[in-house]
C-alpha cells in the first residue's frame, strides 16, 4: 500500500481536517489553510520515496510510476498555490460578505487526491473514480462566492456540463469494457492488439476521448471554459487553469499511448484535429474578449492545442514533450493569474477588464513587467521559456513525420500572438488608467516573482535537468 | 579557446545586457551615460576582434561552445569574416543611436536605453550564433525590444506599426523553425558549420530553402512583403530607424549567405529566377514609389527596399563579384541609410515634422548639416568614392554575369535612386529659405557633429579603400563560391574569348581584362 502514500496522506489529511474544521469553525481557516499547504509538501515529498516510482496497488487498478510522479508534483505545486493565494482574496472581499470557509483547503485537497488517483489510474474503474472526486470538489469550488450569480452560475454550469462529459465518458467506457470484456488498460492494450479496433470499440475511443477532452478544455468541448474561468472566484479559477489540466492531459496521454497503444491511427486523427481547432478557436476568440479572464480561458485553450500536438507525435519524444510543456505552462498560467489577482482599484474592488489594465507599466512597473513576460511567454516568441514547450511539441512531430500538422499549428500560433500583444500593448503603451491599489502581500510578489523567474530567459538553463526528468517520466510508459 | 585567450563574444554579449538590467533601476541622466559608455566598450571591443582577425586564418574564429542546453542546442559562438564585419557595423551604429536619442527621448528614459541595450545584445548574438536554434532565438528576440521601441516611443500610429511589424516578421519566422527542426532531424546535429557542409536531398530543399525565404524576404525586406517597413521606419524614433535599417534588415541578407546558399546550393540555384525577378521588381517600382513621397523617412524606407534589391540579386548571382558586392552594399546600406535617417532626426528634433515640404532652404542658415546631408545624398545614389558605389558596381558586375537582363533593369536603379534622392535634396537643403521657423534652426551641435562625422568619413573609407572591408570576408567568399559552384546556373553573358583571340592586338586583350 506504500505506493499509494501520497493519495493516503492527503486523503486522510483532509478528512481529519474537515472535522477540524467542524470543530474549530471559520475563524482557524488561516490555520487550517497553512495545514492543508503542509499536507501537500509531505505528499509531495512522499513522491521522492522509491516506493512512489515503482508498485502496483489495489490489485492492478493503480499504479506508481515515474510518470505519475511528475504529473503529481506539478499537480501538488499548483495545489498549494491555489491554497496559499486563497485567505488574502476572500478576506478581501469580506467587504461583499464572501468569507473563506474552511472547506476551501479540504476542497483542494480532495480534488488532489482525486487527480492523484486519475494520473495513476491503469484501470477504467479507478480512472472514472478519480475524475469524479475531482470534478465534484470542482463544482463546489467554483461557485465558492455562494452570494455572487457569477460564481453559482459557473459552478452550475461546470456542474450540467461536467455531469454531461462524466455521462458519455462512462458510456465510452462501458462500450470499451463491452467489446474488450476487460476494464484494464494493459488488457484492452493486448485485446485490440489482438483481434483489432472492432466498431463498437472504436465508439467507446471516440467517446472516451471526447469525455477526457472536456475536462482538458479542448475544442469542441471547450464552452464551459470562458463561463466557468470568469464566474469561479480567481484563486479557484487559476487552480481550474493549471492542475486539472495536468491532471486530464495526463491521463488523456496515458489512455492513449497506453490503453489505446495499438489503435494509434484511429486516434491520432481525432487528436490532430481537437488540437488544430483548440489553437486556431483558442486564438481567434480570444481577440474580442474585454475580460482578462475570460481571455486567460482561451489562452488555456489554445495551449492545449499545442499540448495535443505532442500527444498526437507520440513516442516517448511526443510524451515527454507534453510532460515540459505542461511544466512550463502551469508556472506561465499561475503567474499569469497571480497578475490578475492583483487587479485591484483603490477600494480593493476585484477589476477584471482588460482596459483597466491602460498604462500598468507607469503605476506598477514590476507587475507590469511580470505580466508582459507572461503574456510573451504563453506567445511562444523566444527567448521567453513559453517558446520551447512549443519548440518540443513540434520537433516531436517532425521527427514523427507530421510536418503539415507542424506548419499549420505554427503559423496559427501567430495569430495568437495577436492577443497577447493586446495585453502588452495596453500596458505599456496607451494612457495610464486610474491605478491599481499597491501589493499588500509580499507572499505574491514573490510567487510572481519566481513564476517569471522561470518563464523568463534563465529558465533555459532548466532545459537540462527538466529534459532528462520528463524523458524519464515519459519512457515509464513505454 | 581563442587568439585572444578569453571568450570577447560572451563579453560582447553580456555587456550591453547587463548594463540594460541596470539602467532599468537608476534616473534617466545616469541610465543615458551607463548606455553609451557601454555602447562604447562594445565599441572597442569590436575593434579588438577586427584587428585581431586572421583573415586567410581558419574560417571560424573566437570559438566558444559550451553544452548549455544539452541535449537540444549549444551555446556555441563563433566568427567568420562576414559575421565579423556585421558585428563591427553594429557596435558601431549603438553608440550614434544612443547618442542621438539623448535629448530627443524624455519619456521613460532608462526602460528606452535598457530596450537598446538589450536589442544589442540580440543584433550581435544572431551574428555570432553558430548554433541553428540559438541563431533562431536571437533573430526572433529581437522583435519584443523592438516592438517596445516602436510601440512605446513612436510617432502617431505606433501602434498599428508595431503590431504590423511584430506579426509580419513573426509570421515569417515561424514556418523556418520548422524548417530548422526538420534539418537538425535530418542532418542529425544543430551546429552550423556543419550544417552548411551537409547535402540535403534536392527535393527536399526546395521546401526548405522556400521556408527560410519567407522569414529572410520579411526580414530583408523584399517586394511585395516590405510594407511593415515604410510603416515601422515612419513611426519607429530616429535611433529605431537607423538599427532597423542598419542592422535589422541585413539579419536577412545574412541568413541568405549563412543558410540557404550554401545549405541549399540546388534550391538556391533553382529559385534564383524568383529572387531576381522579386528584385527587379523591387528596384523599380520601390525607387517609383520613393519618387512621390512627401515624408522624409517613407522616402527612404522605400530606398531601403531598393537598396536591398541590389543584395538580393548580388546574393544570388552565384559569382565572386555579386556576392562581394551584395555584401559590400549591405554595408554601406547601414552606414548611409542609418546616417539618412540620422539627418531627418536632426531636422525632426527642430521642426517636429517629417514632411519635405515644410523644409527649404536649409542650405543657407544650416551649412554644416547641408554638407554632410550632401555627402550621404551622394553616397545613397552611389556617386564613386562613396561607400555605395563600390558595392552597387560589383553587384550589377556580378549580376551582368548572370543575366545582362537583370544587370539592365537593376541599373535603372542607379538612377532612379539618383532621382529621387536628388530631388529631396533639393527641396529640402536648396530653394529659398521662406519659412520664418525653419529659419530660425541652428546648425548642428556638437553632440550631433561627433554623430555625423565619423559616419560621413566611414562611408568615404569604405568609398576609396574598400579593401580593408572585403578583405576579412574573402575567404568566406571563396569557400561559399566553392561550395555553391555545383549547382551554378550558366549565365548569358560569359564573355568566352576564343581560341583564335590570342593572335589580335594587343589593345583587345587589355579590352578583355
Amino acid at each position: 500500500m506504500l505506493a499509494t502514500l501520497p493519495e493516503l496522506i492527503l486523503g486522510a489529511g483532509a478528512l481529519v481536517l474537515l472535522m477540524v474544521a467542524a470543530w474549530a469553525g471559520d475563524r482557524h481557516t488561516k490555520l487550517i489553510s497553512w495545514l492543508s499547504v503542509l499536507l501537500v509538501a509531505a505528499a509531495g515529498l512522499s513522491l521522492f520515496a522509491p516506493s512512489s516510482h515503482v508498485g502496483v496497488a489495489f490489485g492492478g487498478l493503480y499504479i506508481a510510476d515515474g510518470y505519475a510522479a511528475f504529473a503529481k508534483a506539478l499537480i501538488y505545486i499548483a495545489g498549494a498555490i491555489a491554497i496559499i493565494i486563497a485567505p488574502d482574496h476572500f478576506s478581501r472581499e469580506s467587504i461583499r460578505a464572501f468569507d473563506l470557509r474552511a472547506e476551501y483547503p479540504v476542497l483542494i485537497l480532495l480534488s488532489l487526491v482525486g487527480m492523484g488517483m486519475m494520473v495513476s489510474a491503469i484501470d477504467l474503474l479507478t480512472l472514472y473514480v478519480g475524475l469524479e472526486l475531482q470534478s465534484l470538489a470542482s463544482y463546489v469550488l467554483a461557485a465558492f462566492h455562494r452570494r455572487d450569480s457569477r460564481s453559482t452560475e459557473a459552478g452550475l454550469k461546470y456542474f450540467v456540463l461536467g455531469a454531461l462529459a462524466s455521462g458519455i465518458l462512462l458510456y465510452g467506457i462501458s462500450l470499451l469494457y463491452g467489446f474488450t470484456g476487460t476494464t484494464s488498460f494493459t488488457g484492452i492494450e493486448t485485446s485490440i492488439a489482438a483481434n483489432g479496433l472492432g466498431l463498437g470499440a472504436l465508439f467507446g475511443l471516440v467517446f472516451v476521448l471526447s469525455g477526457l477532452a472536456f475536462k482538458a478544455a479542448a475544442v469542441p468541448f471547450h464552452m464551459w471554459t470562458p463561463d466557468v474561468y470568469e464566474g469561479a472566484p480567481t484563486p479557484v479559477t487559476a487552480f481550474f487553469a493549471s492542475a486539472p489540466k495536468v491532471a486530464a492531459i495526463a491521463l488523456l496521454v496515458r489512455v492513449s499511448i497506453g490503453a489505446l497503444g495499438p489503435a494509434e491511427d484511429a486516434w491520432r486523427q481525432i487528436v490532430i484535429f481537437s488540437a488544430l481547432a483548440s489553437i486556431v478557436l483558442g486564438a481567434v476568440a480570444a481577440i474580442g474578449q474585454t475580460s482578462i479572464k475570460r481571455l486567460l480561458a482561451y489562452s488555456s485553450i489554445n495551449n492545449i492545442g499545442f499540448v495535443l500536438i505532442g500527444l498526437a507525435a507520440g513516442g516517448a519524444d511526443g510524451v515527454a514533450s507534453v510532460l515540459f510543456y505542461m511544466t512550463v505552462y502551469v508556472a506561465m498560467t499561475l503567474g499569469a493569474f497571480l497578475c490578475v489577482l492583483q487587479m485591484r482599484d483603490r477600494d480593493g474592488h476585484y477589476v477584471e477588464t482588460i482596459a483597466s489594465l491602460s498604462g500598468l507599466s507607469s503605476t506598477r512597473p514590476g507587475l507590469a513587467a511580470a505580466f508582459a513576460i507572461f503574456m510573451f511567454s504563453l506567445a511562444g516568441i523566444p527567448p521567453l521559456f513559453g517558446f520551447w514547450p512549443k519548440f518540443l511539441v513540434f520537433s516531436a512531430a517532425v521527427k514523427a513525420g507530421l510536418v503539415p500538422l507542424a506548419v499549420i499549428g505554427m503559423a496559427s500560433s501567430v495569430i495568437g500572438a495577436f492577443y497577447y500583444l493586446k495585453i502588452v500593448k495596453t500596458m505599456y503603451f496607451d494612457e495610464p488608467a486610474p491605478g491599481f491599489a499597491p501589493s499588500e502581500s509580499r507572499l505574491e510578489s514573490g510567487l510572481i516573482a519566481a513564476a517569471a523567474v522561470f518563464v523568463s530567459p534563465l529558465g533555459y538553463l532548466a532545459i537540462p535537468a527538466l529534459t532528462a526528468t520528463t524523458m524519464a517520466a515519459a519512457r515509464a510508459l513505454f | 579557446m581563442n587568439q585572444l585567450g578569453f571568450p570577447i563574444l560572451s563579453l560582447m554579449l553580456g555587456i550591453p545586457l547587463l548594463a540594460g538590467f541596470w539602467c532599468l533601476f537608476v534616473n534617466a541622466q545616469m541610465a543615458r551615460r551607463i548606455a553609451l559608455a557601454a555602447t562604447l566598450v562594445d565599441l572597442v571591443m569590436g575593434i579588438v576582434i577586427w584587428a585581431a582577425f586572421v583573415p586567410g586564418g581558419p574560417q571560424w574564429q573566437f570559438q566558444e561552445s559550451i553544452p548549455l542546453f544539452a541535449p537540444w542546442f549549444s551555446y556555441a559562438l563563433g566568427i567568420d569574416g562576414i559575421a565579423l564585419m556585421l558585428i563591427v557595423l553594429t557596435v558601431f551604429l549603438m553608440p550614434m543611436c544612443i547618442a542621438a536619442s539623448w535629448t530627443s527621448i524624455e519619456k521613460r528614459v532608462p526602460e528606452y536605453m535598457a530596450s537598446f541595450l538589450l536589442m544589442e545584445t540580440l543584433m550581435i548574438g544572431v551574428f555570432m550564433a553558430q548554433d541553428l536554434f540559438l541563431f533562431y532565438i536571437f533573430f526572433e528576440a529581437g522583435l519584443i525590444p523592438m516592438y517596445l521601441i516602436i510601440g512605446i516611443w513612436g510617432g502617431q500610429r505606433r501602434i498599428y506599426a508595431s503590431y504590423k511589424f511584430f506579426l509580419y516578421t513573426l509570421l515569417g519566422s515561424v514556418v523556418m523553425l520548422i524548417a530548422m527542426l526538420w534539418m537538425a532531424n535530418a542532418a542529425g546535429t544543430t551546429d552550423i558549420p556543419t550544417l552548411m557542409e551537409s547535402d540535403f536531398p534536392v527535393a527536399a530543399q526546395n521546401w526548405l530553402w522556400l521556408a527560410f525565404f519567407a522569414s529572410f524576404a520579411v526580414k530583408m525586406p523584399m517586394w511585395p512583403v516590405h510594407t511593415w517597413l515604410p510603416d515601422a521606419h515612419v513611426e519607429a524614433p530616429t535611433a529605431g530607424s537607423v538599427i532597423l535599417a542598419g542592422v535589422l534588415l541585413k539579419m536577412g541578407g545574412y541568413g541568405f549567405i549563412r543558410f540557404s546558399l550554401p545549405m541549399f546550393p540546388e534550391a538556391s540555384a533553382h529559385f534564383m529566377w524568383l529572387i531576381f525577378a522579386l528584385s527587379m521588381i523591387a528596384v523599380v517600382y520601390t525607387s517609383l514609389v520613393a519618387l512621390v513621397q512627401r515624408d522624409m523617412k517613407k522616402l527612404i524606407a522605400y530606398s531601403s527596399v531598393a537598396h536591398m534589391a541590389f543584395v538580393t540579386i548580388g546574393l544570388f548571382t552565384f559569382n565572386r563579384q555579386g556576392i562581394d558586392g551584395a555584401l559590400m552594399v549591405m554595408l554601406a546600406h547601414g552606414l548611409v541609410s542609418g546616417a539618412l535617417f540620422l539627418c531627418v532626426g536632426v531636422i525632426y528634433d527642430r521642426l517636429h515634422t517629417r514632411e519635405i515640404d515644410r523644409y527649404g532652404g536649409l542650405s543657407d542658415n544650416m551649412p554644416k548639416y547641408a554638407l554632410l546631408f550632401m555627402l550621404f545624398t551622394m553616397a545613397s545614389v552611389g556617386l564613386p568614392g562613396t561607400a555605395n558605389f563600390v558595392g552597387e558596381f560589383l553587384a550589377l558586375v556580378g549580376a551582368y554575369q548572370a543575366s545582362s537582363w537583370v544587370a539592365f533593369v537593376a541599373t535603372t536603379g542607379v538612377i532612379l535612386g539618383a532621382a529621387y534622392m536628388l530631388y529631396l535634396y533639393r527641396r529640402i537643403a536648396f530653394g529659398v529659405l521662406d519659412k520664418p521657423d525653419v529659419a530660425a534652426m541652428p546648425d548642428l551641435s556638437l553632440r550631433e557633429l561627433a554623430i555625423m562625422v565619423p559616419l560621413g568619413l566611414s562611408v568615404l573609407w569604405m568609398g576609396v579603400y574598400p579593401e580593408s572591408f572585403l578583405k576579412p570576408m574573402r575567404g568566406d567568399v571563396s569557400s561559399l563560391l566553392a561550395r555553391i559552384e555545383r549547382a551554378k546556373p550558366a549565365g548569358d553573358a560569359d564573355v568566352q574569348i576564343p581560341a583564335e583571340s590570342k593572335a589580335i592586338p594587343v589593345t583587345a586583350h587589355e579590352g578583355a581584362h
